[in-house]
């Protein structure tokens, strides 16, 4: 029994972002960071690990060379293998290539009965939220997305699946796949026998060549030649004009007060 | 034979209209909408798509918001939403009738099938529009407005009826226009709360046409089992209808009782409003989910937005910075959230806001 978690490096957008000229974001000027969802998706994994000891954790990830270091954190969090997808017959690809990979990746290893795949809800830089049924779709596996609470029961799932207004409960067979989202659980940290052991766990790094048996992976339907979408176009929005700046006394604060009034805003 | 690359067998454009208990959702109004504004630029038909059990008394509204036709597919195993029944009766539709354009709301339900969909019908998908285009003279436009691209000076075809979808990505630091030119249909979900309702229109949810779908369904289609479906009987936070929303941030941290009965207080002096959050307040338990404003929250545009100590992240700036009127008030005067308000405070919410309460009030 194995549980696979699928993560992403992502660029740390919380904070100030990096632009070149011509409006596009500079990857190479900011931090990255593994995807916040994902780390609930490794959490998921390992605390159902943790009450069956002899499942397996393979995390995987498709990207850049670089990946490595996220997966190696991985490991340390308590992962048992690791797998990086990398090449450039996969580069420039969109959601649909991308679970194209990812589902091939996962058909090599080999999936059965007792499986579980975890997916974070959705990525940072994207904010698409569609690798992850697109994989499951591409699986011909069951999917329950926004997983808020899992319990596991033999071959059988219980998750809590929110919704905007409520939830609902929904059992589902494995293997299957499901996508997780912060209220799910709180991600552990590293620890120390991690860290100084994880390069003692497996690595493997999947390129075209691993891969291209696989039904799944052909050069049509993966990089930028398998995508449906192409950016057509990119922009920056523009910034605002200037507003006032309101002095933070009962002066300056009746005045603007008094000018939304005039304006009818209030 | 069902070929997904045979442009010219597509036409018309569909919109997914979600109900939920026999309620349709207002993002289903929204689209069906804008859908109108997509058929009248291809010249060709909307179709709304009502999937459920017993839902076809539905049908009327989707007409009165612009809809010519409505598909109805009805059984008990779609009483409850599943991805699998309704991924398969969606692609089998699509496979059926060859719709040119399909939109679904960005909904919970809608980012769980739309993909699906996409993944089996092998063509594109956009996730979480904010903007759709057909007609190339109206997205260059739309440019002219909302970028710094020197339109006129680069060539465009002028001819091209693809769709144009446009949507924020990195947190809405960027804006990317998606095309999907190769195959069909051309699929996108949409954010809910940033497409205009159009008025109800009677005489057109009259003149509505209704054609009931057959398409074999049976039990074995379907892997997962619903166990139940609860609704939590919490406040409903509607920051999408609201007119005013003072939100607070990270700011009311030293005593959030207090930041948010102030935040209250002053919905209240504006007439009525709803109190939201930035991702921070949200993280640290402080408020729920539902009040957080931004790319993973909710995008708003009310009349007035006041943001209280928050700092102004992009993930936050891109769910609030079309509203009409942004106060923002915070300590730091380089916080990034003073770049998108008509009017900024520097100072501390704790003495500003009750500043702010006793001039409306005497304005009144």
């Amino acid at each position: 029994m194995k549980y696979i978690v699928c993560v992403k490096q992502v660029p740390d957008t919380s904070g100030k972002v990096a632009v070149k000229e011509d409006g596009t974001m500079d990857r190479s000027k900011m931090a990255t960071i593994i995807n916040p969802d994902d780390l609930n998706a490794v959490e998921a994994a390992l605390s159902l690990k943790d009450k069956n000891p002899d499942a397996k954790v393979v995390v995987v990830s498709m990207g850049p060379p670089p990946a490595a270091g996220m997966l190696h954190e991985i490991l340390a969090m308590g992962a048992d293998e690791a797998v990086l997808v990398s090449g450039r017959e996969f580069g420039g690809s969109d959601t649909f290539a991308t679970s194209q990979i990812l589902a091939g990746a996962i058909s090599h290893m080999g999936i059965e009965d007792g499986d579980v795949i975890f997916c974070g809800r959705q990525a940072i830089d994207g904010d698409t939220a569609q690798v992850g049924p697109q994989i499951a779709e591409k699986l011909g596996i069951p999917q329950v997305s926004y997983a808020a609470d899992i319990e596991q029961n033999g071959n059988i799932l219980k998750v809590k699946r929110a919704l905007e207004d409520g939830y609902m409960s929904i059992e589902v067979n494995t293997p299957c796949l499901i996508t997780c989202i912060k209220e799910l659980n709180t991600p552990r940290y590293m620890t120390v026998n991690g860290i100084l052991e994880f390069d003692k766990k497996p690595y493997t790094v999947y390129d075209f060549e691993t891969l291209k048996d696989e039904p799944l992976i052909e050069l049509d339907t993966i990089g930028l030649k398998g995508s449906p979408t192409n950016v057509y176009k990119s922009f920056s929005p523009p910034v605002k004009g200037a507003g006032k700046m309101i002095e933070a006394n009962e002066e300056g604060i009746s005045a603007m007060v008094k000018e939304l009034a005039e304006k009818h805003i209030i | 034979m069902y070929d997904y690359t045979d442009i010219s067998a597509f036409h018309g454009v569909w919109v997914f209209c979600e109900q939920r208990d026999g309620v349709l959702n207002t993002t289903s109004f929204e689209l069906l909408s804008e859908g109108r504004k997509l058929a009248d630029d291809l010249h060709t038909e909307l179709c709304g798509l009502l999937i459920g059990d017993k839902v076809e008394d539905l049908s009327a509204q989707l007409g009165g918001y612009g809809a010519d036709k409505v598909y109805v597919i009805e059984s008990p195993l779609l009483k409850t939403y599943t991805t699998d029944a309704y991924t398969k009766v969606i692609c089998d539709a699509v496979k059926e009738k060859k719709p040119e354009i399909v939109l679904i709301g960005a909904t919970n339900i809608g980012r769980d099938l739309g993909p699906r969909c996409a993944a089996r019908l092998h063509t594109g998908l956009t996730a979480d529009a904010t903007h759709l285009d057909i007609d190339t003279a109206k997205y260059l436009d739309f440019l002219r407005e909302t970028s710094t691209i020197d339109v006129d000076s680069m060539k465009w075809d002028m001819e091209d009826k693809g769709l144009k979808m446009t949507r924020p990505a990195f947190g809405g630091h960027l804006m990317a226009t998606i095309i999907c030119p190769r195959f069909r249909p051309q699929m996108s979900t949409v954010r809910p709360g940033v497409m205009k309702c159009a008025e109800f229109d009677d005489i057109k949810a009259k003149a509505v046409k209704v054609e009931k779908l057959n398409l074999g369904l049976t039990e074995d289609d379907i892997k997962t089992k619903v166990l139940k479906v609860v609704k939590e009987t919490k406040e409903i936070v509607d920051l999408l209808g609201a007119e005013v929303i003072v939100s607070v941030g990270q700011g009311i941290s030293k005593d959030p009782e207090k930041g948010i009965a102030l935040a209250k207080e002053l919905c209240d002096a504006l007439g009525g409003g709803v109190v939201g959050a930035s991702r921070a307040v949200v993280d640290a338990g402080i408020l729920s989910s539902d009040h957080q404003v931004g790319q993973t929250g909710k995008t708003v545009r009310p009349r007035i937005y006041v943001a209280l100590g928050i700092s102004g992240a992009i993930q936050h700036k891109a769910g609030m910075q079309d509203s009409e009127y942004i106060i923002a008030v915070n300590k730091q005067e380089g916080a990034p959230i003073f770049e998108v308000a008509d009017y900024s405070i520097v100072g501390d919410l704790y003495t500003v806001v009750p500043m702010m309460i006793d001039a409306i009030k005497s304005v009144k």
